[in-house]
């Protein structure tokens, strides 16, 4: 009953001074938006970063060689040696490079992989037709490929290529398998491609040794040790030139990037906390006026038979009131800037609800611990020092 | 009726310290005031009657003495008990007016109803009855600053006299308004005061005094005369 009116009141007395509530609202307002804003883009752009990664596994490390001097690559033994460090599920080498693919006339350019049989349960291929590659195929330098499904299709439409005839830049390969689709990831599609057995490919496209590969650990756990154990081989292959090749572990990459937005968060909360807190000033400045100017008022209520606590209630109610509203404010223009931020950098973004809800919260909070103590001084004046004062 | 009365004052003592020096402007009144009278309490400038009419209202408690109103030392009551008296027994009429700037009429009569916990629907009948006893049916949701010092007047007795109380006081109730309109307040209170409410009027004119039924004079801050006028 009081309680509903004291609400009544609030509200009344701060739309009745639109532009001063409005004042006293900007530092919540300018403090909530801001954290809503930075908080939802810089959460985006977090998701960004680790939704790219995400594709590569968490227990991979990619070698990549750039070489020294005249050594520019591992041989393949050497590269196979590292399947037997401590923690090493399985290595799987790579050589790279592009072909154009014929069959009859048709014909499509496709990415090019040398690989071992490693390659397809490091990177989770499924079959739909014939085999994959063996070890034999590489040993006997086998003119054997396996069709990505996006260049099966190119070349095969609907029929199966399992058996046929394959042409790569003229030379010709005997189609022994077909992948099932898997799209695209950071490195692109995974299903344009021609795959090779590794041997076969060092000839074809006429590079010598290994420049990539992957080597995958049995658990995380294991991918420090054995990521140390790596660069201590490669250390020692290339005589303590760390510049000659690069280890680099995706699940670290996210791990760090998902700190630096932890701390960033941390820090912008603390921002947006003192802003808030430089508004709850201003709204205790604003309610120790107010309640001055209505002291007649005050003492008028107090004649009439309002106790303390229903003086307590309607400035602690105003208090409250105005940094809600602040809240309120800065929330729609907080959504408002996300949106706008999200169409500038033509990406969707997430408004970050948690923290919409968290500001909101703390505004109230703002309000009911900044109106306490002008609002128990309200209820404390004495009825009739209230009446006499103007 | 109570053979108790409904205001006891026993040797009420009541003064002031500014700068240091402490005035005593109450110095023993003792008086007894029963239900359905209508006093004047009439006396010269600062002689103390705004001082002993704050005292009857509850909005001040005497320094010394005992002030029992229907039997209860106000003394001895919590804040909250004098706040809810206020509320239930007494109903204020200021020679100022005092009503809140920023609510209409009808809202400023309906104030005491809330604080008493009144709801909606019987606030607002209650607050149109009082408004329509002094005349004001044409102006209820008027804000004070569009009603003349008379309308204003009125708007404070329909606010007195909503919650039913019964004890009204007013102090100086005709100061601010010109002689026919003054006439006009004075009129309606000798009619409440028919209809059984009690009435405490403060006025520093003898001729509003003689309008009452009983006069008490406070000079030096002591009774200097206590007469009942004969009619
Ligand atoms: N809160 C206060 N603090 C200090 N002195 C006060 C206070 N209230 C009243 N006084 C003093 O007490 C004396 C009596 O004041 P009061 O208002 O009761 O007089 P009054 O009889 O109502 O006078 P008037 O007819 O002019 O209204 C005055 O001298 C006044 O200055
Ligand atoms: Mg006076």
């Amino acid at each position: 009953m009081i309680f509903f009116q004291s609400i009544r009141m609030a509200m009344t007395s701060v739309i009745g001074n639109k532009i001063r509530s409005f004042l006293t609202m900007l530092g919540i307002i300018i403090g909530v938006s801001s954290v809503i804003l930075v908080v939802s883009v810089g959460r985006n752009f977090t998701n960004q970063i680790t939704g790219q990664f995400d594709g590569l596994g968490t227990n991979q490390l990619m070698v990549s060689i750039m070489g020294m001097g005249v050594t520019s690559s591992l041989t393949y033994e050497e590269v196979d040696a590292f399947s037997q460090l401590q923690g090493v599920d399985l290595v799987s080498p790579t050589i790279s490079g592009s072909a154009t693919a014929k069959s009859g006339n048709r014909h499509t350019d496709a990415s090019l992989e040398g690989v071992t049989p490693n390659y397809r349960p490091l990177k989770n291929y499924q079959l739909r037709a014939g085999r994959f590659l063996l070890d034999i195929d590489s040993q006997y330098r086998q003119a054997v490929a396996v069709l990505g499904s996006e260049v099966a299709s190119k070349l095969y439409g609907a029929g199966n290529p399992v058996g046929q005839d394959v042409r790569l830049n003229g030379i010709p390969f005997k189609v022994v398998g077909v992948l099932q689709p898997k799209g695209s990831d950071l490195s692109g599609s995974n299903d344009d491609k021609v795959l090779i057995p590794i041997a076969t490919a060092e000839r074809f496209l006429q590079t010598k040794g290994i420049q990539s590969f992957v080597v995958k650990a049995v658990n995380r756990q294991d991918v420090p040790s054995v990521k140390a154990q790596l660069e201590a081989g490669l250390n020692h292959k290339f005589k303590n030139h760390p510049e000659a090749y690069n280890v680099f572990d995706a699940q670290e990459m996210i791990e760090s990037s998902e700190k630096t937005s932890a701390m960033m968060s941390t820090a912008l909360a603390s921002i947006a906390g003192i802003s808030l807190i430089v508004g709850g000033i201003g709204i205790m400045n604003i309610m120790i006026m107010s309640v001055n100017e209505r002291t007649r008022e005050i003492g008028i209520r107090k004649a009439l038979g309002a106790k303390k606590s229903n003086i307590l209630m309607q400035f602690m109610f105003e208090s409250i009131v105005l940094s809600s509203f602040g809240g309120l404010i800065g929330i729609g223009a907080g959504i408002g800037l996300t949106s706008l931020a999200s169409k500038l950098l033509g990406n969707p973004i997430d408004y970050a609800w948690d923290i919409v809800l968290i500001s909101f919260l703390f505004s109230f909070f703002i309000g009911l611990v900044f109106g306490i103590s002008p609002a128990y001084k309200a209820s404390r004046l004495r009825p009739i020092h209230a009446l006499r004062t103007d | 009726m109570s053979t108790e009365p409904l205001i006891r004052m026993e040797n009420l003592q009541h003064g002031y310290t500014m700068a240091g020096q402490r005035t005593l402007i109450l110095q023993g009144i003792s008086f007894t005031i029963d239900h359905g009278e209508f006093v004047a309490i009439i006396g010269p400038s600062g002689s103390g009657k705004s001082t002993l009419m704050n005292m009857i209202g509850c909005l001040d408690l005497p320094n010394e003495g005992n002030y029992l109103l229907d039997g209860q030392n106000v003394r001895k009551l919590s804040d909250n008990r004098l706040a809810r008296i206020r509320n239930e027994k007494i109903g204020f009429i200021f020679q100022n007016f005092n009503l809140l700037p920023k609510l209409s009429a009808i809202e400023n009569v309906e104030l005491p109803l809330i604080y008493r916990g009144v709801s909606y629907r019987e606030r607002k009948r209650n607050a149109e009855e009082a408004l329509i006893k002094v005349g004001l049916q044409e102006r209820m949701h008027h804000r004070p600053n569009q009603l003349s010092g008379g309308q204003q007047q009125r708007v404070a007795i329909a606010r007195a006299l909503a919650g039913q109380p019964p004890l009204l006081l007013a102090d100086e109730p005709t100061g601010a308004l010109d002689p026919k309109t003054g006439k006009e307040v004075m009129s309606m209170l000798q009619s409440l005061n028919a209809q059984g409410h009690t009435i405490i009027l403060i006025t520093h004119d003898l001729e509003i005094a003689e309008q009452a039924k009983r006069v008490i004079r406070i000079h030096d801050g002591q009774v200097a005369e206590d007469r009942r006028i004969e009619l």
